[in-house]
Parts: structure tokens; sequence; C-alpha cells
């Protein structure tokens, strides 16, 4: 292997054939997906122009006119701008913080089961993790439905008013929240325990020589050792701020106009700006202010974190 | 003495955790064998007032439209499960061999993508306008084939598989593709099962596509059904004082029908899943990104 190496950072003459034939053959093995990810991810990069053209369907990207700023200031200078932008910052900021704790906590719980408790509660909390967000909303409704939902029947018990809950914003916060660490809880609890059980056995034998508690192990072991994973997942999750989870917001609340102002967010006006209104110009401006800012957010994230400890970084 | 507590008290914690999990699906379940009149009368509830088919039978009297969807959803899974896993594999492990020339390019390439890309309408017009893939069974398959995450995950794998191997396979004569295809496939059973499981639930829980690309009702599939037929409901719904008398409204689905379509549609991948699970904790050590 590293005589291989070597070989193959340095040819000479005899061996020349023999290390362009091994490099192609490699290559030849990742090129179907090379070429699928030059298609799908690197020319509509190219159609990023379309954010500054007056886009029309039958004129096509390069045939559409050129209309400056327009898309842009259209988008911002409308009420919008600001509605979409600031409940998907604050909703994914929400999310990162609530399903960062508690899936430590179960994770660090998880950590001190034996392994067929461990079996159970993994597959119960990992079963809402495959559910479609479509089939989700059904089980929303179950619990929300006007007179008849589990939710509204309790909420009545209490004495209150009934209440349409697609029609009322204020409490869509609150159930967003919780409907998406319901769904996502299990995916993040799984991924630190995975973290967790790979982490040397001999340093807690080591602890408990030394006449360590659990709680202190936890502490100057587990977490210390885990902090690499968690800062990769948060600059991952920082660099999607700007991008929402577009099926639990369009299917949780039904897509219900009512709810808008608290429920909207930029990918649900994307999607409505482009397959309802037919503005693809001022889509693909919104889509590309999404796309750079949260470029910049990951780069600037990780620059942070590099100058605090450049082992936790990204890159 | 103390120890027991705080053992009972974390089981107490996550059996509460693992019952919230549970309970919204069962109260699904539940809905869908109840009796109609008795869910319109008192609403939803855990324990059925009375046990009956009726919501399933009313599916299974017209199936045409699931049939079709369930065949859809099944081909577009089946297919893309397969040939996704494949290329995962095989970039995977071109980005795991160190002294692969390309390694660190490719794997930029790769990684790029997961933090930049062009968003929503370039690709749509890209797939609409430029593949001319709009209403066909490709476009629910082909955009999903590549996720750099899984490739990650893949490559997390295959880095911790011993150069040896691939070596002897070499020094027996065996090539690239001979190594990769009969020696280095079957050792990763683990990974494959894992991401092709997510794979798979990837497109079975898929409307997103369907709802970009699909306006054909003989290629909807499964979750987009389920959703035209909730935002149908839905819409009579909100406007029926406006429309009442031009709609018949004893042909919508009943309020069990509706939840016997979740349970259809969730259903058959939620049995699947825990066959797969002994791989998962295994599986998910995501591959550095870093050198």
């Amino acid at each position: 292997m590293k005589n291989e190496a070597i070989i193959l950072s340095k040819p000479n003459k005899p061996n020349r054939k023999r290390y362009f034939r091994r490099n192609r053959d490699l290559f030849i093995l990742s090129l179907p997906a090379l070429l699928f990810k030059l298609i799908f991810s690197y020319l509509p990069l190219i159609g990023l122009i379309v954010a500054f053209k007056k886009f029309r369907f039958d004129k096509g990207i390069f045939g559409s006119e050129w209309n400056g700023l327009d898309n842009f200031r259209f988008f911002f200078v409308s009420d919008n701008a600001w509605r979409v932008t600031r409940n998907t910052v604050l909703y994914n900021s929400g999310f990162i913080l609530i399903t960062l704790v508690c899936a430590l906590l179960l994770a660090l719980l998880l950590n001190e089961m034996s392994g067929k408790a461990v079996k159970f509660y993994q597959s119960a909390l990992f079963l809402p993790y495959f559910l479609s967000w479509v089939v989700v909303g059904y089980i929303v409704l179950a619990f929300l439905e006007q007179d008849r939902g589990l939710l509204d029947h309790i909420w009545r018990l209490f004495g209150h008013e009934p209440i349409n809950w697609y029609q009322e914003p204020d409490r869509w916060p609150y159930i967003l929240n919780a409907v998406n660490l319901w769904k996502t809880l299990g995916f993040s609890t799984l991924v630190y325990y995975a973290g967790m059980i790979g982490i040397d056995p001999s340093y807690y034998e080591a602890a408990k020589i030394d006449g360590a508690n659990r709680l202190q192990m936890i502490r100057k072991i587990t977490l210390p050792l885990l902090t690499p994973l968690i800062v990769v997942l948060l600059i991952v999750a920082i660099g999607g701020m700007f991008r929402a989870d577009f099926g639990l917001f369009y299917f949780i609340p039904n897509n219900s106009s009512f709810l808008y102002s608290t429920t909207d967010v930029i990918d649900t006006y994307v999607f409505r700006a482009l397959r309802t209104v037919g503005d693809v110009g001022m889509s693909a401006a919104v889509g590309l202010y999404q796309s750079l800012v949260g470029f910049v957010l990951v780069i600037a994230a990780n620059t942070i974190i590099k100058k605090s400890n450049s082992d936790h970084a990204l890159w | 003495m103390r120890k027991n507590v705080a053992r009972l008290l974390s089981h107490a914690v996550l059996v509460i955790v693992a019952a919230i999990m549970i309970y919204p699906l069962l109260l699904v379940v539940s809905i869908s064998f109840s009796e109609e009149g008795s869910v319109v009368k008192h609403g939803y509830r855990f324990i059925p007032e009375e046990f009956s088919l009726d919501g399933y039978a009313a599916v299974f009297n017209n199936p045409g439209i699931l049939l079709n969807a369930y065949s859809i959803t099944i081909a577009v899974t089946v297919l893309g499960t397969i040939v996704g896993l494949l290329l995962t594999a095989m970039i995977a492990y071109v980005m795991s061999r160190k002294e692969y020339r390309y390694r660190k390019a490719t794997t930029l390439f790769v990684v790029f993508t997961m933090l930049f890309n062009g968003g929503l309408v370039p690709f749509y017009i890209l797939v609409v306008k430029y593949l001319h893939l709009k209403d066909t069974l490709w476009v629910l398959i082909i955009p999903y084939l590549i996720n750099p995450f899984y490739v990650m995950i893949m490559k997390g794998f295959l880095d911790r598989m011993p150069a040896e191997v691939i070596e002897s396979a070499k020094i027996d004569g065996a090539s690239e593709y001979r190594a990769f295809f009969t020696i280095v496939l079957p050792l990763s059973t683990p990974a494959l099962a894992t991401v092709g499981l997510f794979i798979s639930f990837i497109y079975w829980n898929d409307w997103w596509l369907g709802l970009l690309f699909i306006d054909q009702d003989r290629l909807v599939p499964l979750q987009l059904l389920l959703y035209r037929i909730m935002s149908t409901i839905e819409f009579y719904a909100v406007h029926s004082q406006h429309l009442s008398g031009s709609v018949d409204v004893t042909k919508f689905p009943s309020l069990t029908t509706r939840m016997a379509l979740a349970v259809l549609g969730a259903g058959p991948m939620l049995f699947i899943f825990p066959f797969f699970q002994r791989y998962f904790v295994k599986g998910l050590t995501v591959g550095s990104l870093k050198e």
C-alpha cells in the first residue's frame, strides 16, 4: 500500500503506463456520479442568471431579456422579504437549538442503557423519521381538526372556546416546533449515540479506577470527545439556516393562507412564486439570495470555529 | 440505591419519549379502524367506540387509483434504490482510495454541492425546458440518484476497509472493477443496507418531484396522491359556503377512510425498517470531510 502510493505519485517511465491505468479505472468508476453532479448541481448554477432576467419559457435562459436587479427589487420592497426571512431564520434557530439539546440528552440516556433496551427505544424514536410529511400532515389533522381533533377536544375539556387551528397563526410556532422535534429527534439522537459508542471504553475504565461518577464521566469524557461531531453538524445546520424544510411548512399548516404570517418561509414562498404565480425571474432571485447568504454563513461559521479551535473546523 | 433510582429515572424518561413517538401513529391506525358514525359524532378517540373496517372497504372497493399510485411508487423506489446505491458506492469507494490521484478534487466536487447550489428555479428550468423530463417516470427517479450526504456516510464505511484487502486482490491480478464488484461490495453489506434503506425511504416518501413535475394522473406517486386527496378536502371545507349545492359532499373520502389512506401510505416501509435496524448504528458514522 505504501509502496504503491509512492509509485503512483512519482511515476517513472516503466511504471507510467500502470499509473495511468490505475487512475483511469478508478476515474471511470466515479464517472457516472461525477456526470450526474455536473448536470444536476453545477449546470443549474449557469441558470442563476435567470435572476437578472425577465424569464420567458419559450425564449429560454439565454434568449430572455435582461432586467437588471428588478427581480430583487420587487422582492425586497415587498413585506414578504422580511416576513419569510424572519420566519425561516427564527424557525431554524429554534429547531437547531431544541433538537441539539433534546437529542444530546436522549443519547446520553441511551448510552447508559444495555443493548436490548437501546434497541427498543431506538426503534420507537426512529419511527416518525420514516414517515413522509404528507402522512405527518394527516396525523396532525387528527389532533387539530376543528370539532373532532384530539387536541381540540382536550382544549374544550378545559372549558375553552373551540378554535379553528388552521386559521389561528399565533399558535403555529409552537405546533411546528413540536412537530419538527417529533419527526427529527430520532435521527439526531442516533447520530450522537453512534458518536458516543465510538468513544474508546478505556477512557471510562481509567476514570472509574480514579473513582469518577457517571456525571463526571459525561462532563469530562463524553461531551468533550463528542464536541467535534457537534460542531460539524452545527456548521452544516448554520449553513442551512436560510433553507427551510419545505414539506413541514407546506403540508403541516395545509398551505392555509390564513397562517402565512407565521408559517410562510423562503422555500414555500419561492415554490408559490414559481408554480402558482409563475414569476420565474423573481423566484430565481429569491433562491439566489437564499443560496448566497447560506454559503456566506457556512464560511463565517467555519472561520469563527477555526479561530477558536482549528481541529473542529470543517476544512 | 442512588444508582438504581437514577437508572429507573432514565428508563422513565425514555419510556415517556417512546410513548410520545408512537402514540400519534397508533391514534391514526385506531381512527382508521373506527366506525364512521361515532367519529363524526364524538371526534377522534384513541380507543375506537365501535370497531369497523368500512374505512378500508371504501378504499378497496375502488382500488384503481391507489393501485396505480402504488405501482408507480414501487417501480420508482426499486429502480432508484438499485441505481442510486450503485452509483453512490462507486464514487464513495473511489473517494476512499488513499492513493487515487484525483481523490481530493472528487471530494471537493461532491461536498461543494452540499454547501452551495442554485436553488429550485434553475433546477426546474433544466428539467422542464432542457431535459424534457416533465410528466415522465424518469423525473421521479433521476434527480435523487446521488445525495452527497449518503456519499459521505458510505465513504465513512469504506475508509475503514483494510487496504490489504484490495492490495491482495490486485496482486492476484484482479482489475479495479473486479476488485470493487467482487470483493469490496460484498464486504460492505452493512453500509449498503443502511444507505440503501435511506435511499429507498427517500423515494417511497417523495411527493416533491411529483408536485413539481407530474400533472398526468397515471404518473401520480403514492404520497402525491395522498396530498391531492387532502388538499381537495381542504379546498371544499374552506369554500363550502360558496359552493353549496354544486358539490356532492358524500363523494369525499370519509374521516376514517382518510386515516386508512395515511396508514396505507406509510405502512409498508414501517414494516421493512425494523429488519434493517441492526445495521444502523454501525452505519451512521459520517465520513470525515477532511483528509
